[in-house]
């Protein structure tokens, strides 16, 4: 069998790998594409520490994550649109209007 | 017992190199593409886990649902590329500084987890002190007993979230 610590190394993994996304990239949409796999790592050690102790709990709170996952990607693909709208540009540092 | 092993490294590379992809790549199109297999792989991971529900509904609402709404965004705005040429150039100070700053901050980040997870008790092979509780029957009655205040809660976030996304996006004035 797979010991626990390989799923919480490699949801380790994906979470820098998305945080790195976020700071690296420059187009909002991939912004929020590295928050989505930050949500599926953290979603991985759920599913696996449920497992562990034998509970349905963190398959559960997984639903709820993909849930706010869902209404996030609405909301936030609406305001990239919007933002788009605009400034007829994706890049982050194209809306820093309210920056000090 | 090896052929558990051996699926947890296909699919973890699958996920791995899936993730890296929608790192890597300046298309976002591309982007989206690499994250719907990063997701089936993540899939895999579940039903290997004993939550084939759980790898169901990975896949059709995230792969499904989610991402075909990214790349209709992505479509729709019809910017494949990452457009901040002009931007470096007018405003070098944010380029260098935040940019690395958060290279290295996602390293630290993995460094210290990995080194968190270095130090946890071997445990023996996951599952194997409980048996696995992963029948659809009793995800539901959990749901609808135990976590009933917060299913209910998801209901007004949603509606909430749709509300927002139409005030959002719509056209303004017409």
């Amino acid at each position: 069998m797979v010991p626990i610590t390989h799923y919480l190394i490699l949801s380790g993994i994906l979470f820098a790998i998305g945080t790195a996304g976020v700071f690296l990239r420059r187009n909002v949409i991939t912004l929020l594409l590295s928050v989505e796999v930050m949500l599926n790592a953290v979603n991985l050690s759920f599913v696996a520490f449920g497992r562990q102790f034998g509970t349905v709990d963190g398959q559960i709170i997984t639903f709820f994550v993909m849930t706010v996952a869902a209404a996030e990607a609405a909301v936030g693909l609406a305001i990239v649109i919007a933002l788009f709208r605009h400034r007829e540009s994706l890049s982050p540092e194209a809306f820093t209007n309210l920056k000090w | 017992m090896a052929f558990d092993l051996i699926a947890f490294y296909v699919f973890a590379a699958i996920t791995v190199l899936g993730a890296l992809a929608v790192v890597g790549q300046r298309n976002p199109v591309y982007s989206v593409v690499a994250i719907v297999g990063s997701f089936c792989g993540l899939s895999g991971l579940y039903v290997l886990l004993d939550a084939p529900f759980v790898a169901v509904v990975q896949i059709i609402i995230y792969a499904g649902a989610i991402l075909v709404l990214f790349l209709f965004t992505v479509m729709l705005l019809n910017a494949s590329r990452e457009d901040g040429a002009e931007w470096d150039r007018s405003h070098p100070y944010y380029r260098p500084g935040p940019t690395r700053l958060g290279g290295v901050l996602a390293v630290v980040l993995l460094g210290q987890l990995l080194w968190a997870m270095s130090r946890i008790a071997d445990t023996g092979g996951i599952g194997e002190q409980q048996p696995a509780a992963s029948s659809v029957r009793l995800l539901g009655r959990v749901l609808f007993t135990d976590y009933m205040f917060a299913f209910e809660v998801t209901s007004i976030l949603i509606i909430a979230a749709m509300v927002g996304a139409v005030v959002l996006a719509g056209r303004k004035g017409n």
